[in-house]
């Protein structure tokens, strides 16, 4: 990973301290409390937390992870990638991979190889699936692979200078062919229905409500820690490259840094962080499909971030897990209706409320009144 | 067996003796027919002896049959068939079928005539040589006179002596045809040795067919490439103005080219339900601009909603015209359902042959003259009208152009709406070749996007030879890659082609180009 110059942590000391007290509560609340309510309150008080919700919320929280990331390319560096529903497939598929083959011969067929690969009518199992045997390889895997990936395409469109829209029609070209690649047969990654039927993680079952919650509480460890990297990142002197970049690119060329470089890194990391969440959404939620990764996934992820608020990281979480809750209660109670709230959404956050619900609330404790969005005179430059 | 059906004949005579014919066939001359006449003592003979073992025998009351009176027979015929079981149908049916096409060869539509050929060639049956060689002296149509020639080496190969055979089969190779290939092949593996000179000339068909064969099917991809880039085309056409000229990223044209399509269906089942049948074929010039005019409409109220908030900034619009993607898929969900089908009007079936082996669809010509109207009018509009002045000017310099008196505003809003017509006349185009559906344009949004990427923003040249290279490049490897690795392969060439060129084919020069 190409390391930019790490200056010491530069806390900015206004509002550090407020900020810090969120951060600590939050954590304490997901990581002590909420584990806790599951366990402890009979199921009949209003205060339980079934293992149903704690699975759905274990998975929001993957979520949150990849929002953590895309805030740091999207928010702070200002550069839109709509193809991070890659990244987050290949951390996904890795440790699908390894629940496949952890299966063993417990599957419908009882036959070593995956069930759709006996469907396929393949004797043996394809050469990139060995590896996978290994939870150590699998893990490193769902991190590494998506970094690989993203340092790849990062180079040749950074160095080429694709930027802006361009950048994001690129990557969402990127994403609808990885759709179209994990969607055949042939590529043996289990074709439009994706890996599921997963049994045992590390010799637990998936199924017992023990595993779930450990798996929760991995989730809750991993993101209190991609914030603090994040924050570590943004605070950083290349943080402050960062969101200059997003500011005025050509001034940072012209002050001596390339930017190139900081965009790579940043692309990496992000893409490493939405395949760490890719690796603890799998588990959790025990499928994998293609769907999950391709245009529709990868632009969601994004308004997940721009409802939350960009360039705030807090915002990012709680985008991510509002919108996903938003998502799980309306597509039960109202499945015609979400495509038109996701849609509504889209246009309102960027219309009306562009700072996102941080934004919004931040306007409201400063007591500036509430501004509906006039006319905007400004136009490009030429 | 040949017993059992003579007594079939014989219930079948008594039958027809005891009920007027003309009962049965219904029709109006054989009403007043005597039975004797009906079924003359020798057609009688003939047909009892279609049933008989030996082949020539057999071979030799077809012959009886059909070179009698064709159309007359033929009536009878059928009205014995309408009446009879089975095995008797089956009997008689390849006599029906010699006959029909026998009269069918006489029509006065180049179109039956020419499948009636084919059919008869098909049959197989050496009988019909000569019907075609007299219809072949008479026939003026180029692609009849192909056929019929076609249909007479085939029964030739099939029936004829050893020289006869190796002449027609050098004929087929002479025409092309590729319907002769299962013949051709089958005498090319004829191990006997006894008809040399028979299987040399099969084999010498067999190639030169073969050769012939795989041009044709190079024209026919380099065509359907030239095809999709059309459509393409006049999608990207719409989004490159609107980009160039507003700095917006429109990610509900694919929904405003879903318009047009369902306003064609819309037409469709207004000149169904309102129009007498003889016209509504003519629904589909109605339907071009009304798909226009709906898109155009649909952009218009778009624009003055959402788009004109955010201008020049391309990321947001990017994202809230997604959003409205989102709402307009969902509606036509909504109201339309899943699936709604457009019939392609009559005039648009079929084909114009340009060679042997080479059918241009009606339809996909259609969409490439469509295309090139199009871009032939955005010329004219932009380059030789003061409306297109204005939106060049406005285009470089909107600050002067302000200053100038140019309603810029205004020009904004009507060339998104123009840009959402071409949009809608795509969509419309669409119709032609596929189902009308609400996911329509999500199939070809991100395609034009990178087609708008790969020529360069604002540039009509470079829009129109991006999408030639992306669409044609999509329908060539297709046959070789399949369409998903063909897709792939063609975003990794985009992305290499962007490292040397960042800002397309026909970047615009100067300090513009840096943002």
């Amino acid at each position: 990973m190409p390391s930019p110059n790490n200056g010491q942590a530069n806390p900015s000391g206004n509002g550090d301290r407020h900020e810090n007290l969120i951060f600590w509560a939050i954590g304490f609340f997901l990581l002590m409390v909420v584990p806790f309510l599951n366990v402890l309150p009979s199921p009949d008080s209003w205060l339980h937390i079934s293992d149903f919700a704690l699975n759905r919320f274990g998975k929001f929280l993957a979520f949150a992870i990849l929002a953590l990331g895309i805030d740091l390319i999207w928010g702070y560096t200002g550069i839109l990638s709509l193809g991070h529903g890659v990244f987050f497939g290949v951390g996904a598929y890795a440790i699908g991979m390894h629940l496949m083959l952890s299966i063993g011969t417990e599957s419908v067929y009882g036959s070593a190889l995956p069930d759709f690969m006996v469907w396929n009518q393949l004797k043996e199992l394809p050469f990139f699936w060995k590896p996978f045997y290994s939870a150590t390889f699998a893990v490193a895997a769902a991190i590494l692979l998506p970094t690989l990936f993203a340092a790849i395409f990062g180079f040749l469109a950074f160095r080429s200078r694709i930027k802006g829209v361009y950048f994001a029609i690129i990557t969402q070209a990127l994403a609808l062919s990885a759709w179209l690649v994990f969607n055949r047969n042939e590529t043996n990654l289990g074709g439009t229905n994706g890996l599921t039927d997963f049994k045992t993680m590390l010799g637990f079952r998936l199924s017992d409500p023990g595993t779930q919650r450990t798996l929760y509480v991995v989730t809750v460890l991993c993101l209190g820690l991609a914030y603090l990297l994040c924050r570590w990142i943004i605070r950083s002197r290349a943080g402050k490259v960062l969101i200059a970049i997003r500011d005025s690119e050509p001034r940072v060329l012209f002050s001596g840094y390339s930017p190139a470089n900081y965009k790579l890194f940043v692309f990496v990391v992000s893409a490493a962080l939405a395949g760490l969440a890719g690796a603890l959404y799998v588990p959790q939620v025990g499928i994998i499909t293609p769907s999950q990764i391709g245009v529709l996934p990868s632009l969601e992820m994004v308004i997940w971030v721009a409802v939350g608020g960009r360039g705030t990281l807090i915002g990012a979480v709680i985008g991510a897990v509002g919108i996903n809750w938003a998502r799980s209660f309306l597509t039960n109670h109202f499945p015609d209706l979400w495509p038109f709230f996701l849609g509504g959404l889209f246009v309102a956050v960027v219309l009306l409320f562009p700072e996102g619900l941080i934004g919004v609330t931040r306007k409201l404790t400063t007591g500036s009144t509430f501004r509906w969005p006039r006319l905007s005179k400004k136009v490009p430059a030429s | 067996m040949a017993k059992d059906v003579l007594d079939l004949w014989g219930s079948l005579l008594l039958l027809l003796a005891l009920f007027p014919i003309g009962e049965i066939a219904g029709a109006e001359e054989m009403r007043a027919a005597p039975l004797a006449a009906v079924l003359s003592r020798a057609v009688e003979r003939a047909l009892a002896d279609l049933s008989h073992d030996d082949p020539e025998v057999q071979e030799a009351a077809i012959n009886a049959l059909t070179t009698s009176n064709g159309t007359d027979l033929l009536l009878k015929l059928e009205a014995i068939r309408a009446n009879a079981d089975r095995s008797l149908r089956v009997l008689i049916k390849p006599v029906i079928d010699l006959l029909k096409n026998k009269v069918k060869l006489a029509a006065h539509e180049a179109d039956l005539r020419r499948s009636a050929a084919a059919d008869l060639g098909g049959l197989g049956k050496p009988v019909a040589i000569p019907w075609l060689k007299e219809a072949l002296e008479r026939e003026q149509d180029r692609w009849v006179r192909y056929t019929m020639e076609e249909s007479i080496n085939l029964l030739t190969l099939s029936s004829g002596d050893p020289a006869a055979k190796a002449a027609a089969a050098a004929k087929l190779g002479e025409l092309r045809s590729q319907n002769a290939i299962p013949s051709l092949k089958e005498l090319a593996a004829d191990s006997s040795g006894e008809q040399p000179a028979v299987v040399q000339a099969a084999r010498e068909a067999i190639e030169r067919i073969d050769v012939w064969g795989t041009w044709a099917n190079a024209i026919e991809t380099i065509f359907r490439g030239i095809s999709l880039s059309s459509i393409l085309l006049l999608m990207a056409l719409g989004l490159a103005i609107v980009f160039g000229l507003m700095g917006v990223i429109n990610m509900a044209h694919g929904e405003l080219m879903m318009v047009g399509a369902y306003a064609t269906f819309l037409t469709q089942e207004a000149f169904r339900a309102m129009l007498p049948p003889t016209v509504f074929d003519a629904y589909f010039l109605a339907a071009l601009p009304c798909a226009f005019l709906a898109a155009a409409l649909f952009g218009l109220v778009l624009e003055a909603t959402v788009i004109r908030f955010l201008y020049g900034r391309p990321l947001e619009t990017l994202l809230a015209t997604w959003g409205v993607s989102l709402i307009f898929i969902q509606a036509a969900r909504v109201w339309f359902g899943d699936l709604t089908s457009v019939v392609a009007p009559s005039w648009l079936s079929g084909g114009a042959q340009v060679m042997v082996g080479v059918q241009l669809p009606y339809n996909r010509l259609f969409i490439i003259g469509l295309a090139i109207i199009c871009v032939i009018s955005i010329y004219l509009l932009l380059f030789r009208s003061r409306v297109g002045l204005k939106v060049r000017a406005v285009m470089q310099n909107r600050n002067m152009s302000a200053c100038l008196g140019i309603a810029t505003r205004r020009v904004d809003a009507y060339t998104f709406a123009f840009g959402s017509g071409l949009a809608g006349l795509a969509g419309c185009a669409l119709t032609l070749v596929g189902n009308v559906e609400p996911g329509l344009g999500q199939n070809y949004i991100v395609d034009s996007f990178m087609v708008v990427v790969t020529g360069g923003v604002g540039k009509l040249a470079g829009t129109i030879v991006a999408s030639l290279g992306i669409g044609g490049l999509n329908k060539l490897l297709e046959p070789s890659f399949g369409a998903v690795y063909g897709k792939v392969f063609i975003l990794l060439l985009v992305v290499l082609f962007l490292q040397r060129r960042p800002s397309g084919l026909f970047a615009i020069k100067g300090r513009h180009a840096e943002s």
